[in-house]
């Protein structure tokens, strides 16, 4: 069967909605050449009217693209970086997700915020390396973050259907992921739906975005001391709850990893929701990012500052023992 | 818009704002309004040059904007009161007033927000042509005080309409305050020099005289409807009331009884008024009261929203939130 990467699997679901849907038009900075490899050929195929090069103006763009929408529209944006989701805040969590109830439900704002390698990647230091996927779910922007091609394409498409604005964070650590299968088996994944990545009996570990891959790895590890059932939510906000309750009554125990900031975060989120409604065999633990915190540029400072491989491991040995 | 139609736009607006304020003061309206009683000609001159197919972004100071281009009053004024008879339900008021089957984008609670927006939606009508050429030309007009040209996303939108050529008018505002500092305390250089930069032409009117304003606006509209881009008008106006009805509570003091007398001694209720018929007058006048008196006694005795109901059309497509509290 053929490999399909990451990224690959964006640049496939824009063309295919592009298709579909002539009012899907993607907005962004240096898409019309594909600097970041999600809208290669594009531009050849629609031309500049639905691949629309804009210059160095995130605020205006963005809220550019909420005119649109609101004028019948499916905008999708490209952001460059994730941080710059900070200064368009504004654009999308108080213009963008207000528009539809501070209207009493006159309009509706059809927006796709995508942002191709989102977190730490390797050397880009402070001003590029957030992953504010949290801050999205906390003011209740529909926010999804996949793990593997076939859902990234599969939630790509959905999150450009679906008739509210949505972020669409896409790891950094996950554009490389590559899988095999067959595209005709391509399809929306419904927002909101998590999955079972392995099953397993004796704890639950949520793991979100490219830390999927991390948590599969290290249950493959410690298989011979315990059977641990990886949970990928997919979806940060709206969360599968019942998705997740369903794994955490099969299994009693709890760890998450979330490259988060600990404070706000939605592993915090995670673990109160499934301690108000389970009584656990253990007390939970989650790995995360420290609170607060700015990746340093040194390789080791930036590795130091996020999940990593040992720290899952001891969380989940220490929830196992206890 | 005729002599008379002009005249009795002003004259809505202003008598909507002054029942509003009788509102306020009797606690019916929570929360205040941002009276536009000055300011008429504005709305009227512009949305005078408009289709009903065109579309607006408004302010804070949003009422005369979202009147002009033909809300009902009387479902405003509901809004205002936070009724669910209201244009928006009840979940906008007085700064979210919307009404989207009459182009009326909103009024924006945030300070330069709608430039952007104004010109993506004309952006997108214009893509739509093709397939519905009936509105295909339709302009958006983006109103903003003098304090939003100093916000860049607002410079940033003069930026994509110039390249462009979105058929977006840009109007400016300017009553010589944001909120309570001065114009020349707040803006470098000139408003019209702003957007001369991007190449935009710029006009300066009499943003009292609702004739002028509307002259000026036709020709906008003509350069934009044609394919030629957009245009600022920079309005010289006065805001004849207070910025907020809060003013009078916290007794601000940054304007002289003389300049307020000055200010107000060029009434656009009476440039306009001069130019029609004293019978056409008095008949508009009292047609108008008794829009404005079913208005509020709609607002007053419309029902007042179910909290139960609080969180609907959070989201589009229906999506259901958690509650905040567990059961």
């Amino acid at each position: 069967m053929p490999k399909l990467s990451y990224l690959k699997a964006l640049n496939r679901a824009l063309g295919d909605e592009m298709a579909r849907d002539d009012s899907v038009v993607v907005l962004g900075e240096d898409i019309g050449v594909g600097v970041a490899g999600v809208t290669t050929g594009l531009l050849a195929r629609y031309g500049d009217q639905r691949i629309v090069d804009m210059p160095l103006s995130e605020q205006a763009f963005t809220s550019f693209a909420t005119g649109m929408a609101m004028a019948g529209m499916r905008p999708v944006i490209e952001f460059q970086i994730p941080s710059l989701l900070f200064l368009t805040f504004e654009q999308i969590a108080n213009q963008a997700h207000k528009f539809s109830l501070m209207t009493g439900g006159q309009t509706k704002v059809p927006v796709t915020y995508v942002v191709p390698g989102s977190g730490s990647r390797t050397g880009w230091a402070g001003q590029h390396s957030d992953h504010p996927y949290s801050l999205f779910a906390h003011v209740g922007v529909k926010t999804v973050m996949p793990a593997t091609p076939s859902d990234a394409y599969g939630l790509l498409a959905s999150a450009i259907r679906d008739d509210d604005p949505v972020v669409f964070f896409a790891p950094s650590g996950a554009l490389a992921v590559r899988d095999d299968l067959d595209f005709a088996t391509l399809a929306p994944v419904p927002i909101g739906v998590g999955r079972v990545a392995r099953p397993g009996t004796d704890i639950t570990v949520v793991a979100l975005g490219h830390l999927v891959h991390m948590a599969l790895e290290v249950a493959e590890e410690l298989a011979g001391e315990a059977s641990i059932e990886v949970f990928d939510p997919r979806t940060v906000y709206p969360f599968d709850w019942a998705g997740l309750s369903a794994s955490v009554a099969r299994t009693g125990r709890l760890v998450v990893v979330d490259d988060s900031n600990r404070s706000c975060g939605i592993g915090g989120e995670i673990i109160a929701t499934v301690v108000e409604d389970h009584r656990l065999l253990a007390p939970p633990k989650r790995v995360t990012r420290p609170d607060g915190a700015v990746l340093p540029f040194a390789l080791e400072l930036d590795r130091a500052v996020q999940p990593t491989r040992e720290q899952l491991t001891a969380a989940i040995q220490a929830v196992l023992k206890s | 818009m005729d002599s008379a139609e002009l005249y009795r736009t002003v004259r809505l607006i202003r008598r909507f704002e002054e029942r509003a304020i009788e509102l306020v003061r009797s606690g019916e309206i929570v929360g205040g309004i941002h009276p536009y009683i000055g300011q008429e000609a504005i709305a009227a001159g512009v949305c005078g040059a408009l289709r009903r197919d065109d579309i607006i972004t408004s302010t804070h100071r949003g009422h005369g904007h979202v009147l002009a281009k033909g809300a009902d009053p009387v479902r405003m004024m509901a809004e205002l009161a936070g009724r669910s008879t209201g244009l928006n339900q009840g979940r906008g008021g007085s700064m979210h007033a919307a009404d989207f089957s009459l182009g009326i984008f909103g009024a924006n609670g945030i300070v330069g927000a709608g430039g952007a927006i104004a010109a993506g939606a004309a952006w997108a009508r214009r893509a739509q042509r093709p397939a519905d050429s009936e509105t295909g030309d339709v302009v958006a007009v983006n109103f903003f005080g003098d304090g939003a040209v100093s916000q860049g996303v607002l410079l940033e939108a003069f930026n994509l309409a110039a390249l462009w050529k979105i058929p977006v008018i840009f109007v400016c505002e300017n009553n010589g305050y944001a909120t309570t500092m001065p114009v020349e305390a707040g803006v470098a250089g000139t408003i019209t020099g702003r957007a001369e930069a991007f190449g935009i032409p710029a006009t300066t009117v009499d943003g009292q005289d609702p004739e002028c304003v509307q002259a000026v606006s036709e020709a906008a509209v003509i350069r934009a409807r044609s394919g030629n881009g957009p245009s600022l008008i920079e309005c010289m106006t006065y805001r004849f009331d207070a910025h907020h009805t809060f003013e009078h509570k916290a007794r601000l003091n940054y304007r002289s009884e003389d300049e307020l007398a000055a200010g107000r001694s060029r009434d656009p209720l009476d440039i306009q008024g001069a130019r029609v018929p004293s019978e056409v007058l008095s008949r508009i006048d009292a047609e108008i009261e008794e829009l404005l008196a079913e208005a509020v006694r709609f607002a007053v005795e419309s029902p007042k929203p179910d909290p139960a109901d609080a969180l609907d059309h959070l989201y589009a497509t229906g999506l259901r939130v958690r509650t905040g509290v567990n059961n």
